[in-house]
């Protein structure tokens, strides 16, 4: 194991310390060297069994579910607790269409804010402003997002509904994803910012210099330069999306057949779990909410990690 | 020719930089309305009575949400209790131990723990202690908001103490201070600005939380201070009237969302001036 000079030392410092330590300060030490450092990686070693305890658990709680209803609970079209048919897909195909509208109505928003903030306006009272705001978006609590898009967009997906001639229900698939974009709008923002002020100015410089205007330099050298971080912040605020609960269980309007249309109500995922787990009664109906969660579970554990990857692999900046 | 391919380029540039502009003006559009909502619809309601009374039965007027402020605040508590110890123990070792095949496991889990969809929590929560316990209880929502504060914990130790020099640690341990004593006296005392930070910021993130309470906490119309029974909490109590068709229970909910988000914002506000009065230079 190849040790830094920094390491020689420290490790040098501290076996001084331990052998001063043995002879004078025995009694006022409370732990000694060897526990403490046991101590740590206990610590640290906990995260990693904390999840894997939540891994465990959520297959073994989900068993019997998986036993009675095999492969066919993820492409089962009727959910009905009291027939106990149990078929997850107009969850899977609600939480999906939800998630990747939301996704689509706020990648412009969230590409505005990052350009803005990293290019445009760097730094004064605006981009204070902006930034305040993306903030404070991002720390609103779900459950009030759901009550606001109750009293201000349900009334207002209704009235959209009555012009196109849907069925006013006011609450849906499409008021959820409405919601849902403007949740997740401060995750890919806030990514997609820090690597865009993190362009080099020299390549910025090389291109202005070239004759190019401001909008070519975003476009063929900043956009480019910053893709990783951006569709690393665009999988973040996916994640976010797919395992959004309250707001979503407010809007959607809760009805477990495969949605029909965007204007249609449904459920997602969460919301499913969020609206029966309460009221779930019989071994299997239980255990097909947990797999519901457990599916979430690993699709957004896979979402992170590709995530993560994304941001240390395709970096340009090494 | 090329005149007109200049113009057309300058054109694009104004075009691009006034979209840019708009779009961002319009995001923080939202933020005003809901702000607007919560403070029209929430701001009548809020009295003395209204802090400090009992939620009335449905019908009649008035009645508080002084329950839901005392079961939050022990939610909030029973999660520190948990996630603080382990989290700043856990962001130490990550600091001290920056290579290797654990750090690397550990810090993989906690991001993975991180995007854990906040319901899933509440699920893991309900059977590994609701399900034993054999009800609902304060404790199952403590433990479940505890482990979603604890990843924001860790984090905010583990790069806090990266800033600290390692010549502040090696100065200690040449003086002779065991490498505990070091540690706990020297080093984290040292980044004792950003790891309340991180505190501060992992309260704000659970304050709001509901989803992991559905199954835990489950709400409760009576005022509890025993943590094996089950509590009321704002953002619970939010979820319960503002779903419920009547209008004066949404005129309590509008008020407990004000009281949530001014906990909310200055739980940020005061991080952020610890961040910037209290931080330690080096």
């Amino acid at each position: 194991m190849a040790t830094t000079y920094a390491e020689t030392r420290i490790s040098t410092a501290g076996a001084f310390g331990r052998a001063y330590s043995k002879s004078v300060h025995m009694s006022r030490t409370l732990l000694s060297e060897g526990s403490f450092r046991k101590l740590l990686h206990v610590s640290g070693i906990a995260v990693v069994l904390l999840l894997s305890a939540i891994l465990v658990s959520l297959i073994v709680f989900s068993v019997p579910a998986i036993r009675q209803l095999g492969f066919s609970f993820l492409i089962g079209r009727v959910w009905n607790p009291v027939s106990g048919v149990f078929g997850a897909l107009p969850f899977l195909v609600g939480t999906l269409v939800t998630s990747l509208l939301a996704l689509l109505i706020s990648i412009f928003f969230s590409l505005a804010i990052a350009i803005f903030l990293g290019e445009y306006f760097r730094s004064g009272i605006i981009s204070t402003l902006i930034r305040g705001a993306v903030e404070l978006l991002a720390g609103i609590p779900s459950v009030i997002y759901g009550f606001w898009g109750l009293a201000f967009f349900v009334p207002a997906v209704r009235v959209i509904e009555m012009k196109v001639g849907a069925a006013p229900y006011g609450v849906g698939i499409l008021t959820a994803s409405l919601i849902l974009s403007i949740m997740i709008i401060p995750y890919s923002a806030g990514l997609a910012r820090e690597v865009i002020s993190l362009v080099p100015s020299d390549l910025k410089e090389a291109a202005l210099s070239l004759g190019a205007t401001r909008s070519e330099v975003i476009r063929k050298v900043i956009l480019p330069y910053a893709r990783s971080g951006i569709l690393a912040g665009v999988l973040l605020s996916l994640g976010r999306a797919l395992g959004e609960t309250m707001a979503v269980t407010m809007v959607i309007g809760n009805a477990n057949n495969l949605p029909k249309s965007i204007f249609a109500p449904g459920n997602t995922m969460a919301s499913i779990i969020a609206n029966e787990f309460t009221e779930a009664t019989g071994k299997v109906y239980l255990a097909s909410l947990v797999e519901i969660a457990l599916v979430l579970f690993v699709v957004t554990a896979i979402i992170n990690i590709a995530g993560r990857i994304i941001i240390t692999r395709w970096s340009v900046e090494k | 020719m090329s005149e007109d391919r200049v113009q057309r380029r300058i054109v694009v540039d104004r075009f691009l930089k006034g979209l840019v502009v708009t779009l961002s003006f319009v995001v923080i559009l939202p933020m005003f309305f809901i702000l607007y909502f919560i403070v029209r619809n929430g701001i009548s309601v809020i009295d003395w009575t209204f802090l400090t009374h009992l939620p009335k039965p449905m019908g009649e007027a008035g009645g508080g949400i002084s329950n839901a402020i005392i079961g939050s605040t022990m939610l909030i508590l029973v999660s520190c209790l948990i996630s603080v110890p382990i989290g700043t123990f856990a962001g130490v070792y990550l600091s001290e131990y920056r290579k290797g095949r654990f750090p690397y496991f550990s810090r993989l889990s906690l991001e993975i723990l991180q995007g854990i969809p906040s319901i899933v929590i509440g699920i893991i929560a309900y059977v590994w202690i609701v399900v034993p316990m054999g009800s609902f209880s304060a404790l199952s929502g403590g433990i479940a908001l505890g482990i979603m504060m604890l990843p924001v914990i860790v984090t905010s130790t583990e790069e806090t103490l990266r800033l600290i020099p390692d010549t502040l640690k090696e100065a200690s341990l040449a003086l002779g201070v065991p490498y505990p004593r070091t540690i706990l006296k020297v080093i984290l005392p040292a980044g004792l600005s950003g790891i309340v930070t991180g505190i501060i910021l992992g309260i704000a993130r659970i304050a709001g939380e509901t989803a992991p309470l559905l199954f835990t906490a489950f709400g409760s119309p009576f005022m509890n201070l025993n943590i094996l029974k089950p509590v009321n909490s704002l953002p619970l109590l939010v979820f319960n009237y503002a779903t419920s068709p009547y209008p004066e229970w949404h005129a309590l909910a509008w008020g407990a969302c004000f009281v949530l988000i001014v906990f909310i914002l200055s739980l940020n506000i005061i991080a952020r001036t610890v961040t910037r009065r209290w931080k330690v230079q080096f």
